[in-house]
């Protein structure tokens, strides 16, 4: 907690220190780049920084590259380069931006991408798996997988089956034993586990805090925007995880958003509907996508985003640091298989955010991109819409590729939807 | 084993039961597993592209490959987006319409279209519906344990859905059966190999596909009588160029696009249904069945797309298949919105490029019904390479 901020000084404050920390994470890769030192590649998806951390490796989030370069408008030219090398249209659009990336020395409009020296993988997308293939064709490193079994079955949710959350368990631990084994092998310095319990107490904190700061937004009105505001939050979660500056974000952002709470402060918007957003952002027009629902008043107030890009933050396993290794796998078990469920059972958590969030519409985003996040979608949709009454609206578009993105498409659909919104509640209103 | 073949098939000749295999393998009803639940049997659904059948097997179950199928996804379509490959409209196609009754679905963590396919399936029907996660980091030291423990747990989930125990003495034989089945298969390729002359593309993919969905001895039974008759054919030999087909390991491409190869070229090796060649070689009987299958998984398969293995870069694969094959050319596809079968193109064509290997790229989808314009470009690039 910071003892010379005034409230009013506290709004406003992760954002601006998150763009601080964005500013400096970057300065810093450029200066490896330049230095020629090489960077850990990672996913938001269990990034491993609790380990990569404890070894001092600069973190570099190809996804946050990418996510970077749709917002500052140059993503069209770096799909088009990729392309022309024999990537298809199909495919992720953050591998393609990533691909351009790596042709141009790390050339990026935040910095310099250092190369890879290694890159860490989990299995919580599959194109994770591709992409590092890709890496390890152009500069010939280490690729370590770390496989995550997922939930095997939907019955299953929430539930542990020790005997198989055990051989679950074993499989992740001795992949993480092997993950250290190589960065031993790398950096040739021998691993530390006070080092690895020290990223783990940040990384307690960071969970801690992040768990907290999304169930906020229960409160009237939300006191961040899970589309806009979130973004940074993930930005900040991934690439400060496991580090003193992560943990003292959040903690510094969990101040300010209960100081909002408690003083009945929201966002910018006078909020009429209370709006969860289901897949990824529309990075090619950010601002303005959440501007067309801002304009009528509707305020995200969660996502499943939020559950799965954070690495399933959401689940807030806190670590047993006199056990850190298994607790660790452990953790990363229960995190990575998280935010899988995020994804592939989204329609169970948006029915139990329904009532605790006081959800007015959902808003489902699938891309072109991405079949990890979008396949379930209409289906889950659908299912959720037999159980319960609740407002949808389904835009397909892309979170990097401009040219299946169409404004003023998505403005008539985003009109309509709020009109039958309007005159369901004046229905509702006179039933009552 | 219950029988699900018409019985005369013994008695036709050479070019009437693979008339029958290409009508049984095209037809959406699937007649062979209607005909095994007709007369009591339950159906286990696995998606493509591995999966341990002999468990299923040593339950009594029929396994069923999900590779799609020649349907229209008229009620799968409201249940997706628009961005997806079409396997995965048209396996759920074959549910939904009850064209395939089954009563255990079980997909893999193969891409990121399939891993959804078991959540929405749950979504849909009551029977389980679940992932088998084949580890997808066969380099850890740890995987063939994990494996073994991860097939312990299917083998529970199937011993509940077929109400019966399977002992190890069931499981041994299971891996019998399918290692004869898949000795069967090594001849077919042989074959193909070999003297591609007896046997052309579109029909060694029906004897292959059949394995999918009829029992298993059954097919056995069926290539052991097919298989010597189709090498003492008296087929003419052919000054055609030899090419490897790679793309085909997950949606495959429709039959009259093999058709249309088998025309045009000698297709000597591909990567069509890989899955039920996935084991290169018979799988150990004499050790604990679980742990055998699990380390044949493993250590001796082959690769694709969707699997990862550093001891595998899938361009040297291929290179080898090639060249095993000794093939002049490749025809690279991949189904239309596949992920991984085109991010894997690029690094075939920078592999070919290096090595000299002519190739032609082609997108395709299991639905596709012209084909004029691929023939003829495919046409033009054989020509080139025969009058080159
Ligand atoms: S497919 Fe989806 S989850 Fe995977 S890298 Fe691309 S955007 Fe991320
Ligand atoms: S065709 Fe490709 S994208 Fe579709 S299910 Fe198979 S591997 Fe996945």
């Amino acid at each position: 907690m910071s003892l010379v901020t005034t409230p009013d000084a506290l709004v406003g404050r992760a954002n601006r220190d998150g763009a601080r920390l964005f500013r400096d994470w970057f300065a810093t890769l450029t200066q490896a780049a330049e230095e020629g030192r090489r960077a850990a590649y990672v996913f938001v998806m269990g990034s491993m920084n609790e380990i990569l951390k404890a070894f001092d490796f600069d973190v570099v989030f190809p996804e946050i590259n990418s996510l970077q370069a749709a917002v500052r408008k140059v993503a069209h030219d770096y799909l088009s380069e990729a392309e022309a090398a024999g990537y298809s249209p199909d495919i992720c659009g953050y591998v393609k931006a990533d691909v351009a990336v790596q042709m141009n020395r790390g050339s990026h409009p935040m910095g310099r991408i250092p190369k890879p020296g290694i890159a860490v993988l989990t299995n919580a997308c599959n194109t994770y798996i591709k992409w590092a293939e890709i890496w390890s064709r152009m500069h010939a490193m280490p690729v370590v997988t770390i496989d995550v079994p997922g939930t095997r079955d939907r019955a299953d949710l929430g539930r542990i089956d020790a005997r198989d959350f055990a051989n679950d368990r074993r499989y992740v631990r001795a992949q993480l034993e092997e993950l250290i084994t190589t960065c031993e092998t790398l950096t040739g310095r021998r691993f530390d586990i006070d080092r690895l319990r020290e990223t783990m107490a940040h990384a307690n904190v960071l969970t801690g805090a992040w768990r907290a700061l999304i169930e906020l937004n229960r409160s009237r009105p939300a006191v961040f925007n899970a589309l806009t505001d979130g973004t940074v939050f993930l930005g900040v979660a991934n690439g400060f995880r496991g580090t003193a500056a992560g943990a003292r974000y959040f903690s510094d952002a969990l101040e300010e958003f209960r100081h909002k709470a408690a003083h009945g402060i929201g966002t910018l918007v006078d909020e009429s509907h209370r709006l969860v957003f289901v897949g990824v952002p529309c990075y090619p027009m950010f601002r303005r996508f959440n501007d067309m629902f801002a304009e009528r008043h509707g305020v995200f107030i969660n996502s499943t985003y939020l559950h799965f890009a954070s690495g399933g933050a959401n689940a807030g396993f806190e670590y047993d640091l006199a056990d850190p290794l298994e607790s660790l796998a452990e953790g990363v078990l229960i995190g990575v298989r998280a935010a899988m469920d995020s994804m592939f059972h989204q329609d169970l958590m948006l029915e139990e955010m329904l009532d605790d969030y006081g959800v007015s519409a959902i808003i489902y985003h699938p891309i072109k991109s991405c079949r990890t996040v979008s396949t379930g979608l209409a289906d889950g949709r659908g299912a959720l819409a037999r159980r319960r009454d609740v407002p949808s609206l389904f835009i397909e578009s892309d979170m990097m590729d401009r040219r299946v993105v169409s404004e003023a498409q998505m403005k008539n659909r985003i009109d309509a939807f709020f009109e039958g919104l309007a005159s369901r509640q004046h229905r509702t209103a006179g039933h009552t | 084993m219950i029988p699900t073949l018409p019985q005369e098939w013994r008695d036709g000749t050479l070019d009437d039961v693979l008339y029958l295999c290409r009508e049984l393998a095209e037809d959406p009803t699937f007649p062979t597993v209607r005909a095994w639940r007709a007369q009591g049997g339950k159906v286990a659904g696995h998606f493509q592209v591995y999966f341990p059948e002999e468990i299923a097997h040593a339950a009594g179950l029929l396994p069923v490959k999900m590779r799609g199928a020649p349907l229209e996804p008229g009620i799968a379509d409201s249940h997706f987006g628009s961005y997806l490959c079409s396997i995965i409209k048209t396996s759920l196609e074959a549910a939904l319409s009850q064209a395939l009754t089954l009563d255990l679905f079980v997909s893999h963590p193969i891409c990121d279209a399939a891993r959804n396919l078991a959540a929405i399936w749950a979504r849909n029907y009551d029977y389980p519906c679940q992932i088998l996660y084949l580890p997808q980091n066969p380099n850890s030291a740890h995987s063939v344990s994990y494996l073994t423990d991860e097939y312990a747990r299917l083998q529970r989930v199937v011993e509940q859905v077929a109400n019966r125990h399977i002992d190890a003495e069931a499981l041994t034989h299971s891996i019998d059966v399918f290692n004869r089945n898949r000795a069967l298969l090594r001849e077919l390729y042989m074959i193909k190999r070999d003297t591609p002359w007896l046997l052309d593309a579109a029909d060694a993919w029906c004897l292959v596909a059949l394995a999918g969905f009829v029992p298993r001895e059954e097919h056995n039974d069926l290539l052991e009588n097919l298989l010597p008759r189709i090498r003492a054919r008296q087929a003419r030999r052919e000054d055609r160029v030899r090419v490897v087909f790679e793309g085909g390991f997950c949606e495959q491409p429709p039959l009259d696009l093999l058709r249309m190869l088998g025309r045009t070229c000698y297709v000597v090796d591909d990567d069509l249904l890989i899955g039920l060649r996935w084991l290169t070689e018979d799988v150990s009987v004499d050790a604990a069945p679980l742990q055998a299958l699990a380390r044949a998984y493993i250590e001796t398969s082959s690769y694709s797309p969707v699997q990862h293995d550093l001891r595998k870069p899938k361009e040297h694969m291929l290179l080898e298949r090639v060249r095993a094959a000794r093939a002049d050319a490749v025809i690279l596809a991949a189904a239309k919105m596949c992920e991984p079968g085109l991010e894997e193109q690029v690094a075939y064509t920078q592999m070919l490029d290096a090595q000299q290997i002519p190739y032609f790229v082609s997108e395709f989808e299991e639905n596709m019904t012209s084909f004029e314009n691929l023939e003829m470009q495919i046409e033009t690039f054989l020509e080139n390479l025969q009058f080159a």
